[in-house]
């Protein structure tokens, strides 16, 4: 069905259910409940779930199939998300031309950078696209200030010369970017008990955008040009000798996982209207290639989880603080709860970073293969007999890439 | 003509700090293969070690009868303290010493550091050699986060002041030496110092690698790590010498840099990304490609600083590092002096 | 077409104008409806109400942030009733009784800006979006303050600025929903130009290192501006990058530059360096033009003198607030010291210019709140526009309706030569009064924007 094998229709299924109950899975806790904290159903983190989640399965295309380490993808993100603000400011505030425009102008952006980038290998283009990158966050916010908005970031104002629309709303505000009317901060709110569960245009609208292209990264993995991007990574100057240019295949994977960035980008000014600098620091390429790595790279589904993960961590372990953690030790005696909080303090609020650190550490040391791997190995487990503990240290797994 | 001779000293000074943190990375690179991001973090757990002996140097006791510091009207916390080293040796001598930590922390840094190379590569790095590089990336970088929280959980985010002993307080004039104008050309002795501490570390590991039979060895393992594992040399054991070697040059160069640049915990960060382009424009498993870049990426860049530059093309101080980093690797495929199948695939 | 931003706890808001519905709600329960359609977005409950306050917590600006923090801690603790109520009892506004907030216990959520305007809109909306927060305060640079204000206003939620001190903020970007207490760049060059003639006469030749960004202009811009009315020459300006670390290269040519002061409009980390280093090559030593050379730091925080260490000895700048303000000067800075004792018993140390303005915009909130008797936004605005208030430190202060900038007196300082502890590095060289340092409201440096009207969201 849709083309699609057996096993990637069933992957591709799963990851449809997940994106439609995710208001409800991400929301266990009930509100009342000290672990209501833990939740992640609200609209930011889910569309960022989503937008990180396209930006590694993006990524992924570059780095999994044909193994070229890009350290510089994040200034295709920030020239899709510059291009989707001007969109909104000076065309329309709906969201379709501004999509369209971030994916087109990181495609060219993309497109420019690989085509010198690619004439080298191995860490030296990983070296030619960090250095593009920087260069573009260095001009982004000083020199270009009047494009970009420097350090504050691009934002809508109420002068904005709108051609098609309106530049202020009738209470004087500025228009909300929508999707022909659908307003992405709407939202819908759903009480169940003690639970609650809110149901964001916005995140809906960016996970129908992700299914649209998960499945086409589903379909270009298996296609022969997926395949061809494998022997790119596996054994180049072989592919040489067959009297193939390896060059134009990384060159259009660059610029696939190019526009994938500029669409993530473009859906995270469609999300929230401003695009900051920052979001093309090296420190931002630098995340998209923990996030496959720590997923799993390679994978169809490792990037997302990997994205998954440090959103998460960085969203919510960031807002636990002192009082929350009194608030969860309240009921324990004194000096446990003392000791408890002592022990737990530094790895979250302010700490968040450290605990980023240690799941690094942790993944990478006992799960070589990301978090897929975990899923690989629990999966064998219930498989084989009992008795085979040992598949913890099993038969090699199929390598990610480098 | 002032102008052009104090932004090659500027060139040369930040080009000594470039080059001593790129030298360590590449003796990781070279001979162990290993793409170490907690690179910066070494050179950071240096500066803090001076931070560390200016405490404990500075730790001290409320002598008796004295009453709380108050400070506009209030009181906080307790009394002044004397230093124990005042108490000991008297204010005289006591006040030397604390005035001298940043070069006692030097001769402390070695072992510490060298501690700390040997628990990071027997600890973690030795099970990350046979693993694919992107392994190494993301378990080396989780180790820096680690260690760089460890240090602002206990120092705090704020830069620590760690200046440098009074006698170097003040600038050489050069002008004179050169028979410019006197007070033209003014150079800090500090930096001066440093320029010269690089040389000479500098030096003593080239001096260790060409005269020892131990750094003919690990030379040969780096042209050629699989011949030299065939002749029967078991090069690991040699790889935890190096890097503890590679510890102990990032952690010098992270003490001594303290009183240029006051310490604080994501330091190493800030440098990380720039020694690795500095050891990619030398050459991957290149010594003397990463110092040469070291040095020629200083002085381009204090260049690139000047007034004059800087109304010529706007915005070029900010970028001149990465742009020369992609003239010098697509005129030179493998940086300055890269050798031909390191990390290209 | 209007806004719509819900939370949580905020109720049933289908896309029905468009005509798209997203999901049917058909199980409703729970007393949600009893508060709904309050009309303005997390309308809190009868019992609480939620605070965001967001601050840097990691980043370079991870300790300012913490000082804010503590401020917060203690303004919800005093407005909540516990504590000695600190600058509640001197605020000239009595109408905060320790109750909370119109009878609501206050609770508060934190979040981590990063000093950047993406995490810190990303950390303010989930505080808005998940836990219901009806205000949002904090931060510690003018990037993040306009970036999380222009938040605030589409959300429909009040911003009341941290530490922000470009122009911009109550300028080109000022925006109906948010308010600053904090001072700018242009009170920093209408204060310091008096002292800076007093100290060093009018005849000076002024070199600029400004870092490349927002506020470095406009630090920049602000001080030619006041010192060339003074009769100042501006020799040279040049751009720095941000988080540069060695300045070397920047510092070496103001020698030979004929210039006898350098102005060093940098912040945070960047100040801490170029100032270290400036000392370092011995520029305060020199003698040019035959005049004293002079250092100048335009703006300069505790921590930033704590960092610089000796090097902060002497060198002017401006601040918002001190600690030691009500002790020196006198009863027009009443609050202070009931503010500083009531600090100094949680925390055990002096708060900074920072921690100040986040306790007072939270108290000011707060009143404002009680005042109009609604938590709605606009009436919030309302009660903040044009509102003239003392007893919270800094003399009588104005919150202008035009522009949502308080004014009130500039404090202008100097760092201490002979530190007696590590609170104690600046000392008050004078304030420029209120009146000296107040702009009229069409001020060229402030237009490009205006404030639109207030939103109160869903």
């Amino acid at each position: 069905m849709l083309g699609l094998k057996k096993s990637d229709l069933r992957l591709y299924l799963i990851v449809l259910a997940l994106l439609i109950f995710a208001p409800f899975l991400l929301n266990p806790f009930p509100d009342t409940s000290g672990l209501a904290q833990f939740n992640a159903g609200y609209p930011d983190l889910m569309q960022k779930l989503i937008i990180f989640g396209l930006f590694a399965v993006g990524f992924n295309i570059l780095f999994g199939l044909t193994g070229y380490l890009s350290f510089g993808h994040a200034a295709f993100l920030g020239v899709g998300s510059y291009a989707g603000v001007w969109m909104f400011k000076l065309l329309t505030m709906n969201v379709v031309p501004a999509l369209i425009v971030s994916t087109l102008t990181a495609g060219v952006f993309a497109l420019l950078i690989g085509f010198i980038s690619l004439r080298r290998s191995g860490i030296y283009f990983s070296i030619l696209t960090l250095a593009f990158a920087q260069m573009s966050y260095s001009l982004a916010y000083s020199v270009l200030t009047p494009i970009t908005g420097g350090e504050t970031g691009l934002q809508l104002s109420l002068d904005d010369p709108r051609i098609i629309g309106i530049s202020r709303t009738e209470s004087g505000n500025i228009p909300v970017p929508h999707f022909f009317g659908l307003e992405m901060n709407s939202a819908t709110t759903i009480d169940f008990g003690a639970w609650s569960f809110t149901f964001s245009a916005g995140y809906y609208f960016a996970a129908v955008i992700f299914a649209v292209a998960f499945f086409l990264t589903i379909r270009l993995f298996r296609s022969p040009f997926g395949l061809m991007l494998r022997a790119v990574k596996s054994n180049q100057s072989r592919m040489s000798y067959t009297g193939l240019n390896s060059r134009p295949y990384a060159l259009a994977a660059f610029v696939i996982s190019g526009m994938y960035a500029g669409l993530a980008g473009g859906l995270m000014v469609a999300m929230d209207p401003l695009a900051g600098a920052e979001r093309m620091l090296w420190t931002a390429s630098g995340e998209v290639v923990l996030m496959t790595i720590l997923g799993g790279a390679g994978t169809l589904i490792g990037p997302v989880l990997g994205a998954g993960v440090i959103a998460y961590l960085e969203s919510i372990i960031s807002t636990i603080n002192e009082n929350v953690l009194h608030q969860w030790f309240g009921g324990l005696p004194d000096w446990a709860e003392n000791t408890l909080v002592t022990v737990v303090e530094p790895f979250v609020g302010e700490g968040w970073h450290l605990t980023l650190g240690a799941v690094f550490m942790l993944v990478v040391i006992f799960l070589p293969g990301g978090i897929v791997q975990a899923g690989r190995l629990i999966a064998r487990f219930f498989r084989r007999n009992r008795g085979e503990v040992g598949a913890l240290s099993g038969e090699p797994e199929r390598r990610p890439g480098e | 003509m002032e102008a052009i001779i104090l932004q090659i000293l500027n060139g040369l000074d930040k080009g000594s700090a470039y080059a001593l943190i790129a030298l360590g990375l590449t003796l990781i690179f070279g001979t162990l293969g290993v793409v170490n991001f907690a690179h910066g973090a070494l050179f950071m757990l240096g500066a803090f070690v001076a931070v560390t002996m200016q405490r404990v140097l500075t730790l001290g006791f409320v002598p008796e009868g004295a009453t709380g510091t108050s400070a506009g009207g209030f009181s906080f916390g307790t009394a002044r303290e004397t230093p124990y080293v005042e108490h000991w040796f008297g204010p005289e001598v006591g006040g030397t010493i604390i005035d001298w930590a940043v070069p006692i922390s030097i001769l402390v840094a070695i072992p510490v550091m060298a501690l700390i190379g040997v628990a990071m590569e027997r600890g973690l790095i030795r099970f990350f050699y046979k693993r694919p590089h992107a392994d190494q990336i993301l378990v080396t970088f989780g180790l820096a986060i680690v260690l760089q929280e460890i240090i602002k959980h206990y120092y705090g985010a704020n830069p620590i002041p760690t200046p440098a002993p009074d006698v170097f307080v003040g600038s050489f004039d050069f002008g004179q030496v050169l028979g410019f104008d006197p007070y033209t050309i003014m150079y800090p002795y500090w930096r001066l110092v440093y320029f010269g501490f690089a040389a000479v570390v500098i030096g003593g590991v080239f001096a260790f690698l060409q005269f020892t039979t131990f750094g003919m060895v690990v030379r040969a393992g780096m042209a050629d790590r699989e011949t030299v594992g065939l002749l029967g040399i078991d090069i690991d054991k040699r790889f935890v010498v190096m890097f503890a070697l590679a510890a102990i040059v990032a952690g010098m160069a992270g003490v001594m840099y303290t009183p240029i640049l006051s310490p604080n915990y994501h330091m190493g960060m800030d440098f990380l990304v720039l020694s690795f382009v500095v050891v990619v424009v030398g050459g991957m498993g290149s010594l003397p490609g990463a110092v040469a870049a070291g040095f020629l990426l200083g002085i381009l860049q204090s260049f690139a600083s000047m007034t004059e530059v800087i109304e010529l093309i706007p915005g070029i101080n900010q970028v001149v590092i990465y742009l020369v980093a992609i003239i010098v690797l697509l005129t030179r495929p493998r940086g300055l002096m890269g050798r031909k199948g390191v990390m290209e695939e | 077409m209007k806004d719509r931003n819900v939370s949580r706890r905020g109720i049933l808001k289908v896309g029905a104008a468009t005509g798209v519905t997203l999901a049917t709600p058909t199980i409703f329960t729970g007393a949600v409806w009893a508060d709904a359609h309050t009309g303005f977005t997390n309308a809190p409950g009868p019992d609480v109400v939620t605070l965001g306050f967001n601050v840097p917590q990691t980043g370079a600006y991870a300790d300012e942030g913490a000082d804010e923090l503590r401020a917060f801690e203690l303004a919800v603790e005093h407005l909540n009733g516990e504590g000695d109520g600190g600058m509640l009892n001197t605020f000239s506004e009595q109408n905060l009784d320790g109750s909370g907030i119109l009878g609501r216990r206050v609770e508060f959520v934190t979040g981590d800006t990063q000093t950047s305007s993406d995490a810190a809109r990303s950390s303010a909306r989930s505080m808005i979006e998940r836990d219901g927060a009806i205000m949002i305060s904090g931060g510690s640079s003018s990037g993040v303050a306009i970036a999380v204000q222009g938040l605030c206003q589409d959300a429909g939620v009040i911003f009341m600025a941290g530490l922000t001190h470009s122009n911009d903020t109550t300028g080109k970007d000022r925006r109906a929903n948010g308010f600053r207490h904090f001072f700018n760049t242009e009170m920093s060059g209408r204060a310091l130009a008096p002292i800076l003639s007093e100290q060093f006469g009018n005849d000076r030749k002024a070199y600029h290192l400004t870092a490349d960004y927002t506020w470095g202009w406009s630090q920049e811009g602000s001080m030619r501006t006041y010192t060339e009315a003074l009769g100042w020459e501006t020799v040279n300006t040049v751009l720095t990058p941000v988080g540069a670390g060695d300045f070397s290269a920047y510092l070496t040519p103001v020698a030979n530059s004929g210039a006898d002061v350098l102005v060093l409009n940098h912040y945070g980390g960047d100040m801490v360096n170029s100032l270290t280093q400036a000392v370092q090559f011995g520029l305060r030593d020199l003698t040019v033009n035959g005049k004293d050379f002079a250092i100048v730091v335009p703006l300069y925080s505790e921590l930033m003198a704590q960092g610089a260490g000796t090097a902060i000895a002497g060198i002017p700048g401006s601040q918002n607030w001190d600690w030691k303000l009500e002790n020196q000067l006198g009863d027009r800075y009443r609050g202070t010291n009931a503010f500083v004792e009531s600090f100094a018993a949680k925390y055990n140390r002096p708060p900074s210019q920072a921690a100040q303005t986040c306790y007072a915009q939270t108290i000011l909130y707060a009143d404002a709140v009680t005042r109009a008797g609604s938590f709605n936004p606009c009436a919030v605005v309302e009660a903040l526009e044009g509102l003239e208030f003392d007893g919270l430190g800094n003399g009588p202060t104005l919150y202008r309706a035009d522009d949502h900038q308080c004014f009130k007196d500039v404090v202008v300082v100097r760092g201490k030569e002979n530190p007696e502890n590590e609170f104690d590095l600046v000392e008050i060289v004078n304030v420029t009064t209120r009146e000296d340092a107040t702009y009229a409201p069409d001020h060229p440096d402030f237009q490009g924007g205006e404030l639109g009207t207030c939103n109160p969201g869903a």
